[in-house]
């Protein structure tokens, strides 16, 4: 087998602070790690100097875009079952997981519901056979208490986390926007940010009712915290997730009407941000991830509310969380805990750190390497991004999955 | 031309006085601004009423009113305004038009730029489709109304028929009634008459109260008795048929016991208090007609005159770079 070994690396593995070490490839698992041992045959990529640390894993994406999750470090990508025929049969798993093979894995997540409709739980031993790797209630919530006490409880004993969406349907239902000063100015259809607080806490008790399992794919309010954060304390076995839309943003970014920053759930207050920024530094949010929902003119050029909610996130995820490191909320050790070791854990999937014997996922990486984030020229499907024209540090120089280099 | 000359109270000239390329709402407009197009407004006012109603100043100008949401006055407003000012005027509904067909907001937009029209009118029911429309289109656009967002020539209606009734605007205490939530007439207007300098409150019910309403810098009331006290402009919003049963009040007779307009409540109002509804009104809902039909307090149909006016105005001033007029090309 031939031998790949990574010298002069700046090593963020996931468990401890960056150091300065080789790593050795072969068979598409780390062999060696720190101070190695370089076969004669080894093929040798020198990093420079430059981070050496995990392919992120992305919980939570809408669609398979390979450019954008190779633009991003993006190795491994957590696919969300609202597709076009909803991921609610083994078959569509089976296929959606053997999609991206072998430079990007997709690993699907079944459907917590038959067609997401909320009412019959679906088939998620048949689907984990296939490849689900969790279930997730996609894009809506369960309004129902009872079909969402008997999802966690089926899933629970499979050992099957269920991803979450947290906002009550019945405040959120036909709004588009937080309620708040910018929403009525611009006279947009609103609900109240405690939407999102007040889906957390059934959720979170049908959970522990049940013993699952449940990760709330992104948390975005102060209320929101609060509730995950007693739930912790608690016992609860729960988690959550951000996009970095929700850490730099407010509601502020939709002023003029742009309907790239309509998303779900929307924006929030400039206080709810500041939160959000403080759940990270604190340790509440467990997973930083994308979102990426590349969407084109015609979901997007159209009046706000009658726009697609979503956005374009998987090049620009890696870019922006490098600034939570740069600002000195995080330490690269935690940073990197967010972007791949939580999520693998969380699915149940052996990656995310790199150490001997994990799969060698991981991508090279200049975090001061400037560019500027464009919405005509991101690899990505669609240039759905909120942050048109904003200046970022960060790019990715190599990405390796399964000990393979990918271009 | 009597448009380049120098304004007496801003120093200013020419475009200097109105410098927008279009008119998608009352946000975004110096208080100047719109004391300017009420200053042009009178002219026409004063056309209106001569015998001749005719200037030919757009003439050979088209002005498209695309309107994609149902309009009766509205549309008629506009229709006589370009056309008393010479303009070929055509209307294209919705009802009527390939939006029905699926065909997107966008390429409409396109399809109308491709006709070359050089003033744009436009209703639609969703907020911000003015603006999407604006920024695609090389001809000024005029904002008949988008969604629950803005609906600028009401409020600058509303503002002139104030206006000439009181003489200023300035410290007036106006209460605007009524469905808050779902109306683009009471932002506009909230806009427009607190950059007036006018004392606002609005009176709604808890359920059709925006949230953080008072960031726009006015009172909100629930009491309506309390909201209306001493009030020198009482402006009534409609209420729409389906809100009224169940979704955001249980029923129209609680709605009028609650926040109906009638002569007691009216009593509250300081003596010389002037009644106001941008119409279609719901007699014996939000109004009594007695009331309504009070020449002495209600202003509506002089509301209705006034729009032409003020939305001749808006014509006039919008196309008057394309017209090369002296001080504005």
């Amino acid at each position: 087998m031939s031998f790949r070994a990574i010298i002069n690396a700046e090593i963020v593995s996931g468990l401890s602070a960056p150091y300065r070490g080789d790593i050795l490839v072969n068979e598409g698992t780390v062999q060696q790690i720190g101070a190695i041992d370089i076969p004669a045959d080894a093929e040798i990529l020198d990093a420079k100097g430059k981070l050496v640390a995990p392919g992120i894993i992305d919980l939570g994406v809408f669609a398979i875009d390979k450019p954008a999750f190779r633009a991003g470090g993006i190795t491994r990508a957590a696919l969300m079952p609202d597709q076009s025929l909803p991921l609610d049969d083994p078959g569509l798993i089976q296929r959606a997981a053997a999609s991206g093979k072998p430079e990007i894995w997709v690993h699907p997540m079944a459907a917590a519901t038959r067609g997401l409709k909320g009412l019959e739980i679906a088939e998620f031993a048949l689907m984990q056979m296939d490849g689900a790797v969790a279930v997730s209630t996609g894009r809506g919530w369960i309004a129902d208490s009872g079909v969402m006490q008997r999802v966690l409880a089926y899933a629970a004993p499979l050992g099957l986390t269920v991803i979450a969406h947290a906002e009550d349907d019945g405040l959120t239902r036909g709004a588009v926007a937080t309620a708040g000063e910018t929403a009525t100015r611009l006279g947009l259809p609103h609900a109240p940010a405690i939407a999102e607080a007040m889906a957390i806490s059934r959720d979170v008790y049908l959970a522990e009712l049940t013993g699952a399992s449940i990760h709330f794919r992104q948390v975005t309010t102060a209320a929101g915290f609060a509730a995950i954060r007693a739930a912790k304390a608690r016992g609860v076995k729960v988690s959550c997730g951000i996009t970095p839309a929700h850490l730099n943003l407010s509601d502020i970014a939709m002023s003029d009407f742009r309907t790239f920053a309509h998303l779900s759930p929307p924006l929030r207050d400039e206080s709810d941000r500041q939160a959000a920024l403080e759940a990270i530094a604190d340790g509440t949010i467990d997973v930083l991830c994308s979102g990426h929902d590349p969407r084109g003119p015609e979901d997007k050029r159209l009046p706000f509310a009658d726009a697609a909610p979503g956005m374009a996130g998987a090049e620009t995820l890696l870019a922006l969380s490098l600034g939570l490191v740069r600002d000195d909320l995080i330490d690269y050790a935690r940073l990197f805990a967010l972007l791949a070791a939580n999520p693998a854990t969380i699915l149940g999937i052996d990656a995310g750190v790199l150490a001997v014997g994990m799969p060698a996922d991981l991508i090279i990486l200049d975090p001061g390497a400037p560019w500027k984030i464009d919405t005509a020229r991101l690899a990505a499907r669609a240039g759905n991004t909120p942050f048109d024209g904003l200046p970022v540090q960060g790019k990715v120089l190599h990405m390796m999955k399964g000990g393979q280099l990918i271009s | 031309m009597s448009s380049s000359r120098t304004s007496p109270s801003t120093g200013l000239t020419g475009a200097a006085q109105f410098p927008h390329r279009h008119l998608t709402g009352i946000s975004g407009l110096q208080p100047h601004e719109i004391a300017f197009l009420l200053d042009e407004a009178e002219q026409w006012v004063d056309l209106n009423r001569s015998a001749s109603k005719h200037d030919d100043r757009l003439a050979g100008l088209t002005q498209i009113n695309a309107f994609f949401e149902n309009s009766t006055r509205t549309l008629l407003s506009f229709e006589i305004a370009g056309k008393r000012l010479g303009a070929d005027v055509v209307n294209m509904h919705a009802a009527q038009s390939s939006v029905k067909k699926g065909e997107t907001l966008i390429d409409t937009a396109v399809t109308l730029n491709a006709m070359r029209a050089d003033i744009i009118v436009i209703r639609h029911s969703s907020s911000g489709a003015v603006q999407l429309i604006a920024d695609k289109v090389d001809c000024p656009v005029l904002n008949a109304g988008d969604g629950w967002h803005e609906h600028p020539t009401q409020a600058l209606l509303d503002a002139l028929t104030i206006r000439r009734r009181f003489g200023t605007i300035a410290g007036l205490k106006v209460a605007i009634c009524g469905d808050v939530l779902h109306s683009r007439v009471a932002r506009s207007n909230i806009l427009a008459l607190t950059a007036l300098a006018a004392e606002v409150r609005v009176i709604a019910p808890p359920t059709l109260t925006p949230t953080a309403i008072e960031r726009m810098g006015v009172t909100p009331y629930t009491d309506f008795n309390q909201g209306i006290a001493g009030v020198d402009v009482v402006m009534m919003l409609r209420l729409q048929n389906e809100r009224m049963n169940g979704g955001f009040i249980p029923s129209p007779r609680e709605y009028h016991a609650l926040y109906g307009l009638t002569p007691e409540r009216l009593e509250k109002a300081a003596p010389h208090a002037l009644v106001m509804h941008p119409g279609p009104m719901n007699r014996g809902v939000e109004i009594d007609s007695s009331v309504a039909d009070d020449p002495k307090r209600s202003a509506i149909t002089e509301q209705v005159e006034m729009g032409v006016a003020v939305r001749m105005a808006c014509l006039d001033v919008l196309t008057r770079r394309r017209r090369g007029v002296e001080g504005w090309a």
